[in-house]
C-alpha cells in the first residue's frame, strides 16, 4: 500500500504563518500568511481535495503588513487573527488584529479563478488587538474549543486576555499578566491549554517555559532552562492534561509533565537545526509533528508518553474476545517511540507545521520560500493505530 | 705316569679283597646264602658255562671246552683246574678247622654261663624280697603324711587370698596416697585391677564398703582430673593424660569431647577476641584516615600508591600473622591433640566399638567449622577495611599467609570445608581489590581531568604560544598538576601518559595475586576467571568503558547548561578517546593479556567493541565541541543582530566589532583544534582566492539576484533562482557529525554560526544601511572564514543566503557598491 505523494503548493512570497481553519471540520483547509515588505501581503486559503489530490486556493489581501502569525477562530470559520508588522515613520511595529473573511470569497474563486488572482478581495478588519501600553504582539491565541469570544495576545512581556464583543468588532482587555524580571523579557510563543476548563496558558520566553493561571493571571510553574537555547514553540497534549511538548534552538523536542518540571519526560534530538514548531495530532497524541530550519519536517510516534501507550486497549480486548489471536498478539507488540518519517520536500527552513482540523491523518508544512507541502500519515501507521 | 702307576696300584689293591670276596661268595653259594646287591656279578653267573655260576652244567662246559679249545689249551685248562681244586680243598680244610675251634670255645662259654646264672638267680630273689619290704614301708609313710599335705595346700591358698584381700583393704588408703602424690596413673591402674573383684563381691557388706570407699576416692580423683582438665592451665600433654585417664575411668567420651572442645574453644575465643580487638578501634581511625586521605587524593598526586597505608592499629599483614600464629596454630594444635586423644587412640582401644571416633570426628568438624567461620568473618572484616589501594603486596602477602596456614588445617582435617572457605575469602578479597582498583582508577581519572581543567582555566598562554613554561611555573602552586605545561598537546600527552602509568601500576599490583610463589595463585579461579573476568573485564575493560562513558557524560550534562565544560577539555578528551581507539586500547589489552594469560579463554569483550565505543565517544565529544564553540559564536552573532535597530542604522563605515571578534575567536579555535587534530582534506580550491571568489559572488550573482528580486514585474524569479541554486547544492546539515580533522571541525563551527546569523537576519527588518552593514559584515567574514573550511562554497552559499535574506527583509534595498565594501573591509 503505497502512500500518496505529498502535494506541494508554492506561494509567490516568503511565508511563516500557517494555521488550519479550526472551525472547519469538513473541508481540509489551511490559512497561510505571507511576508513581504514590498508588496501587499496575502492570506492564502488552501483547500485540499483529498479524493482528487487537488489544491484549490483563494487569496485574500492583508494590506496591513507582513504576517508573522495567524490564528483561526475555533467558532467562526470566517474569523481569524493575525500578528503583523507594519512600518510607519521608519519604525517597525508589530500589531495584532481580528479579521473577517469576506463572505463570498469561496464563490468568487469557483467562478473565475483567474479573476481572484488579479483582483483579490480584502479582509475585513473587525478590531485591533492593540494596547498602546503594551508592546509588540508576538502571537494571538484563541480560546481552544471556545465560542470565539476570548483571545490572548502575547506582546513583549505581557499576556493580554481580550474579550471580543459585538460580534468581535470590539476588543476589551479583561485581564493582563506581566512577566517581571531582569533584562528585556519577551514572550516568543505561547499556547492556551485546552484542559482545566481552558484556564491555563503556557508561554515561552528565552529558555524558560512558564505556566499561567488565567483566573488569577499568576504564574503557576516555570521550567527554567527548558531548552539549552531559545524555546521556539509549545503544544499541549490534547488528551493528557499535564503533558506539554516544547522545541527550541538546541535542536531538541522535549516532552514535559508539568507536575514534575525537573526533567523532561522525553527528549528527542532528530533535527540538525533549530526546531521551530511542534504539534500534537489532535486525536492521536502519539503523533507529533516537528518543523525545523534544517528544512525537514519530522513525524514522530511517541507511543510511550501518549494517552494510548498500548494502542487501543478496548479494541484489543474485543479482538481477543473474538476469534483472531494473531491480531491480538500483534496488537500487544510493544510499540516503540520512533521517527515515523522525515519529510524532505522543503528546500528552505520550515517554520510552521499544522495538522488539519478536518482530517486527523493530514498535515501541512510551510517553508520560508513559500512552499506549502501537504502530507499524510503513512497508511501502515494509520492502520496500526486504528486497528 | 704317576696316575697310571696309582691306578695299577689301586687295581692291584682291589684284586686281593676281590678274590677273597669271591671265595666267600662261593662259600656262601655253597651254603645257599643269597647275597643281595651283587646283581652285576649275579647276572654273569646265569651262564651255564660259568664255572663259578650257580647254573653251572659240567657236561655243557666240558663239551664246550672240547669243541672250542685245542689240546694244549685243554691241557692247560686241566692243569689250571686241578690247581684250583687243590687250592679250594686246602681252603676248605682251613675253614673247617677254624669252625671247630670256635665251637669248642663256645661250648666252654656256655658251660661257664650256666654256673653264673645259678648264682644270679639267688641274688634276684633276694632283691625282690627287699623291694617288697621297701614298698611296704613307703606305703606306710605316705599314709601317715597325707593329712598334713592337704593342710599345707589349703594354707597356701588362704595365704594368696589374704594377700589379695590385703590389697583390696589397702586400696582406699593407697588410692588416697596416690591422690595425695598426684600419681593419678597409678591410682587408676590400681583401681582398674580391683574394680572387677569389688564389683563381683559387692553383695558382701565389707567389700561393698571398700567399693564405696574406692568409688568415693575415684570420684574425687575424677573430680580432680576434671578440675585439672577444666582449669586448662595445664599443658597439652597433661591434658591428654587427663583425658586418657578419664577415659579409662569410663567417663562418657562424648562429654569429654565436649569438654575438651569447649575448653579449647575458650582459649581460641580469647585469640579471636584479641583479633577482634584489633579491628574494633579501626572504624574511628578509618574515618580519620579517610578524612586525611581524601585531601591527599585530591592533592593531584599522580601516583596513589605513594600514599601512606591506612592508619590502622596494625597493618593487615601483622593482623593475619597474628591470626595465623595465635588462632590457626592453636586450632591446629587442638585438632592434633583431639585427634590423638579421641580418634587415633580410641581406634586402638575398646572404645572403637562405641562409634566414638565417628562421633568425635563429627564434633571436631562442627567445632572447627564454627570457630573457623568466626575467624573468617573477622578476617573478612579486616580485609574489607583494607580500602587503601596502596601497597597491594602487603595484602597479597597477608592473603597468601592466610591461605597457606589454612592448608595445615586441610591436612589435619581432610574433609573440612575450612580451606575452601578460606579460598573463597581470598577470591572475594581479590575481586574486592579489583573493584577498589577500578574505583581508584576512576577517581584518578576524574582527578586528572580536574587538573586538566585547572590547567586550562589558568590564563591560556598556549594559544599565544609564548612564555608558557614560565607563566605556568609561576602561577602553578605546589602539586604536579600545576607544573604541567598548559599547551593542549602536552596536557594531552601528560594526561594519557599518567593514565597509562596508572593502569600499568595497577596491573602490576593486581598481578601479585597471580605470582608463582603465592599459594592460591594456582587455584583454578586465579588461573582463569580472575584473569579474564576479574582483571581484564571488570578492571581494564570497565575502566576503558568508564572513560568513554564519562566522556559521553560531559556531552550530556553540559548540553543544556551550555558549556559548563570548557570546550578545550572536550577537544582534549575527544582526542584522548580517539587515541584510545587507534592505539591505546589495544595496547592496554595486549599488556593485560600478556600479564594475565587466561588458559580457559572465556568470552571477553573484544578490542573492536571497546574501540568502537571509544570512537563513538570521541565522535560525540568532538561533535559536542563543535556545537559548543558554534553556539558561543552563534550567541555573539544573534545578540548583535537582535539588539540592533536595523531600520534606522547609519551608513556603514566599519566592519562591526562583533564580526572581528567572530573571526578572532574562529582563528583561536582553529589554532586550538590544530594543536590536537590534523589538518584534514579540503576540497580543491583556489588559493588566496578570497577576494576574487567573493567579488564574483557579489558582483555577478548577487547583483543579478537583487536585480531579479526587486524588479516588480517578476516576483517569482527570486524563488526560482534560489530554488534552482538549492536544487543543485547539497542539503546542508548544520549540527551534523564531523570528521576527526581540523577542517571538518572548523567547517562545523562556521556552519552553525552562519546558519544562526541567517535565521536571525530573517527575523529582522532592515533599512537600506542595515542591508549595507550586513553586506560589509558578510564580506568581511568571507575574507577570513573561507580558509578554515573544507569547501569554501559552503561559506559562500551561506553568506549569500544571509545577504539575500537581508535584502528580502529590507524596506529599501539599495546594495552597496562592491568596491566600497572592499575598501571598508580592508580598512579593518
Amino acid at each position: 500500500m503505497e502512500d500518496d505523494a505529498p502535494v506541494i503548493y508554492g506561494l509567490e512570497f516568503q511565508a511563516r504563518a500557517l494555521s488550519a481553519q479550526t472551525a472547519e471540520t469538513d473541508a481540509i483547509r489551511f490559512l497561510v500568511g505571507t511576508q513581504s515588505l514590498k508588496f501587499d501581503n496575502q492570506i492564502h486559503i488552501i483547500d485540499f481535495d483529498d479524493e482528487n489530490n487537488i489544491i484549490n486556493k483563494n487569496v485574500l489581501l492583508h494590506q496591513a503588513g507582513e504576517i508573522w502569525h495567524i490564528g483561526a477562530s475555533p467558532a467562526d470559520k470566517a474569523v481569524l487573527t493575525t500578528c503583523y508588522n507594519k512600518t510607519c515613520d521608519s519604525r517597525v511595529v508589530s500589531c495584532a488584529a481580528v479579521w473577517r473573511m469576506p463572505s463570498d470569497w469561496e464563490t468568487g474563486s469557483h467562478e473565475s479563478p483567474d479573476d481572484t488572482a488579479h483582483n483579490p478581495q480584502t479582509l475585513e478588519l473587525l478590531c485591533h488587538l492593540n494596547d498602546s501600553a503594551h508592546g509588540n504582539a508576538a502571537c494571538v491565541l484563541w480560546e481552544p474549543m471556545g465560542d470565539g469570544k476570548r483571545v490572548i495576545s502575547l506582546a513583549d512581556n505581557h499576556a493580554l486576555l481580550w474579550d471580543l464583543q459585538e460580534s468581535s468588532t470590539q476588543a476589551v482587555v479583561s485581564n493582563t499578566a506581566t512577566l517581571e524580571g531582569k533584562g528585556q523579557l519577551k514572550f516568543t510563543s505561547g499556547k492556551w491549554s485546552p484542559h482545566h476548563n481552558c484556564s491555563q496558558l503556557a508561554t515561552a520566553n528565552d529558555t524558560a517555559i512558564r505556566g499561567w493561571d488565567l483566573r488569577t493571571m499568576s504564574q503557576i510553574y516555570c521550567i527554567e532552562n527548558a531548552h539549552g537555547q531559545l524555546v521556539r514553540d509549545l503544544d499541549f497534549n490534547p488528551n493528557r492534561q499535564y503533558y506539554l511538548a516544547s522545541c527550541g534552538d538546541d535542536c531538541k523536542v522535549k516532552f514535559w509533565d508539568v507536575r514534575n518540571i525537573q526533567e523532561p519526560v522525553k527528549s528527542l534530538e532528530e533535527h540538525s537545526h533549530w526546531v521551530w514548531s511542534v504539534r500534537y495530532n489532535h486525536s492521536h497524541d502519539q503523533l507529533v509533528l516537528t518543523a525545523s530550519s534544517d528544512s525537514r519536517l519530522i513525524l514522530s510516534n511517541m507511543v510511550s508518553i501518549s494517552s494510548e501507550p498500548f494502542g487501543h486497549l478496548v479494541d484489543d480486548e474485543e479482538l481477543s474476545e473474538g476469534e483472531d489471536n494473531h491480531q491480538d498478539d500483534k496488537g500487544k507488540e510493544p510499540l516503540k517511540d520512533s521517527v515515523v518519517s522525515t519529510y524532505e520536500e522543503h528546500e528552505d527552513s520550515v517554520y510552521a507545521a499544522e495538522w488539519s482540523s478536518a482530517d486527523p491523518w493530514l498535515f501541512a508544512s510551510l517553508s520560508y520560500d513559500g512552499r506549502l507541502v501537504i502530507n499524510r500519515v503513512p497508511r501502515a501507521l494509520k492502520y496500526r493505530i486504528l486497528l | 705316569m704317576d696316575g697310571e702307576a696309582d691306578e695299577t696300584v689301586a687295581v692291584g689293591d682291589d684284586c686281593v679283597p676281590g678274590r677273597r670276596r669271591r671265595v666267600h661268595g662261593m662259600l656262601k653259594l655253597y651254603y645257599g646264602l643269597n647275597e643281595e646287591g651283587k646283581a652285576a656279578e649275579e647276572s654273569e653267573s646265569l651262564d651255564p658255562c660259568d664255572i663259578n655260576g650257580p647254573h653251572f652244567d659240567p657236561e655243557l662246559y666240558l663239551n664246550k671246552l672240547r669243541r672250542e679249545c685245542s689240546l694244549a689249551e685243554l691241557m692247560d685248562q686241566e692243569t689250571c683246574m686241578v690247581k684250583q681244586i687243590r687250592s679250594l680243598d686246602s681252603d676248605m680244610q682251613t675253614l673247617v678247622y677254624e669252625n671247630y675251634n670256635k665251637f669248642i670255645s663256645a661250648t666252654d662259654t656256655i658251660r661257664k654261663m650256666k654256673n653264673d646264672f645259678k648264682k644270679m638267680e639267688d641274688e634276684m630273689d633276694c632283691l625282690s624280697a627287699n623291694m617288697a619290704a621297701i614298698t611296704e614301708f613307703s606305703a606306710s609313710i605316705s599314709g601317715t603324711l597325707q593329712d598334713q599335705h592337704t593342710q599345707i595346700t589349703k594354707l597356701s591358698g588362704v595365704h594368696t587370698l589374704l594377700r589379695k584381700l590385703q590389697f583390696l583393704f589397702e586400696l582406699p588408703a593407697r588410692l588416697n596416697k596416690c591422690l595425695e602424690l598426684q600419681a593419678y596413673a597409678q591410682a587408676v591402674s590400681s583401681h582398674r585391677r580391683a574394680r572387677c573383684v569389688l564389683q563381683q563381691y559387692s553383695h558382701l557388706p565389707s567389700f561393698k564398703g571398700i567399693q564405696d570407699d574406692c568409688h568415693a576416692i575415684m570420684d574425687k580423683l575424677a573430680q580432680e582430673l576434671r578440675q585439672k582438665f577444666r582449669d586448662g592451665g595445664s599443658s597439652a600433654k597433661d591434658l591428654s593424660e587427663c583425658v586418657e585417664l578419664l577415659l579409662q575411668l569410663d567417663e562418657p567420651a562424648e562429654e569429654l569431647c565436649d569438654k575438651f572442645l569447649s575448653h579449647a574453644r575458650s582459649r581460641l575465643e580469647s585469640d579471636l577476641q584479641g583479633l577482634e580487638a584489633e579491628i574494633r578501634p579501626y572504624p574511628s581511625a578509618a574515618k580519620d584516615a579517610s578524612a586525611r586521605r581524601s585531601p591527599s587524593l585530591a592533592d593531584n598526586s599522580p601516583k596513589f600508591n605513594t600514599l601512606p597505608s591506612p592508619t590502622s592499629n596494625t597493618d593487615i599483614l601483622e593482623f593475619i600473622d597474628r591470626g595465623c600464629n595465635e588462632f590457626v596454630s592453636s586450632l591446629c594444635l587442638v585438632i592434633t591433640s583431639y585427634q590423638e586423644l579421641f580418634i587415633n587412640h580410641a581406634q586402638t582401644g575398646e572404645l572403637v566399638s562405641k562409634n566414638i571416633p565417628q562421633m568425635a570426628n563429627c564434633k571436631l568438624h562442627a567445632f572447627v567449622d564454627n570457630l573457623a567461620a568466626r575467624y573468617f568473618s573477622l578476617v573478612e572484616r579486616r580485609i574489607q577495611e583494607e580500602k587503601s589501594v596502596g601497597d597491594n603486596s602487603l595484602l597479597v602477602r597477608a592473603l597468601d599467609r592466610f591461605h597457606r596456614r589454612l592448608q595445615a588445617v586441610a591436612k589435619l582435617l581432610p574433609g573440612s570445608a575450612v580451606p575452601n572457605k578460606g579460598t573463597e575469602i581470598v577470591i572475594r578479597a581479590a575481586t574486592e581489590r579489583v573493584k577498589q582498583y577500578l574505583s581508584a582508577l576512576q577517581s584518578f581519572y576524574m582527578d586528572s581531568l580536574t587538573d586538566v581543567r585547572q590547567a586550562l582555566a589558568t590564563p591560556r598562554l598556549s594559544v599565544a604560544g609564548a612564555s608558557v613554561a614560565g607563566g605556568g611555573a609561576h602561577l602553578g602552586g605546589p602539586g604536579p598538576g600545576r607544573d604541567a605545561p598548559n599547551s593542549l598537546p602536552e596536557l594531552l600527552s601528560s594526561l594519557s601518559a599518567s593514565i597509562l602509568n596508572q593502569i600499568k601500576s595497577v596491573l602490576a599490583s593486581v598481578h601479585l595475586f597471580t605470582a608463582k610463589d603465592i599459594t592460591f595463585s594456582n587455584k583454578p579461579y586465579f588461573k582463569g576467571e580472575f584473569c579474564s573476568q576479574g582483571v581484564r573485564e571488570s578492571l581494564v575493560v570497565s575502566f576503558i568503558k568508564f572513560v568513554c562513558q564519562s566522556s559521553r557524560h560531559f556531552c550530556e550534562s553540559a548540553g543544556d547548561k551550555g558549556g559548563s565544560t570548557p570546550p578545550a577539555l572536550l577537544l582534549l578528551l575527544s582526542r584522548l578517546c580517539l587515541d584510545y581507539e587507534t592505539s591505546t586500547i589495544s595496547y592496554i589489552l595486549t599488556l593485560t593479556d600478556e600479564q594475565f594469560l587466561d588458559q580457559h579463554h572465556s568470552p571477553v569483550t573484544p578490542v573492536t567493541t571497546l574501540c568502537a565505543e571509544a570512537k563513538e565517544a570521541a565522535q560525540k565529544l568532538l561533535n559536542h565541541y563543535v556545537k559548543v564553540q558554534g553556539l558561543i559564536i552563534s550567541q555573539m552573532l544573534r545578540k548583535s543582530v537582535e539588539t540592533r535597530d536595523w531600520v534606522n542604522t547609519i551608513e556603514p563605515r566599519n566592519v562591526r566589532a562583533v564580526m572581528k571578534r567572530v573571526v578572532e575567536d574562529t582563528t583561536s579555535i582553529d589554532v586550538q583544534v590544530g594543536l590536537l587534530y590534523e589538518e584534514g582534506v579540503r576540497k580543491a580550491h583556489s588559493s588566496d582566492s578570497s577576494k576574487r571568489t567573493f567579488s564574483v559572488y557579489s558582483s555577478s550573482r548577487q547583483q543579478a539576484r537583487y536585480a531579479a528580486s526587486y524588479t516588480p514585474s517578476a516576483p517569482m524569479d527570486t524563488n526560482l533562482l534560489s530554488n534552482i541554486h538549492k536544487l543543485f547544492s547539497e542539503r546542508i546539515d548544520i549540527f551534523s557529525s564531523v570528521e576527526f580533522n581540523k577542517v571538518s571541525v572548523m567547517t562545523g563551527i562556521i556552519k552553525i554560526s552562519l546558519k544562526t546569523f541567517l535565521e536571525c537576519v530573517r527575523l529582522r527588518t532592515f533599512g537600506r544601511y542595515g542591508l549595507q552593514q550586513i553586506q560589509v559584515d558578510c564580506h568581511y567574514l568571507q575574507m577570513y572564514l573561507w580558509r578554515f573550511v573544507s569547501d569554501e562554497n559552503l561559506v559562500h552559499f551561506l553568506l549569500d543566503e544571509i545577504v539575500g535574506s537581508s535584502a528580502h527583509r529590507c524596506l529599501d534595498p539599495a546594495p552597496m557598491e562592491q568596491s566600497v565594501i572592499e575598501v571598508i573591509c580592508e580598512r579593518g
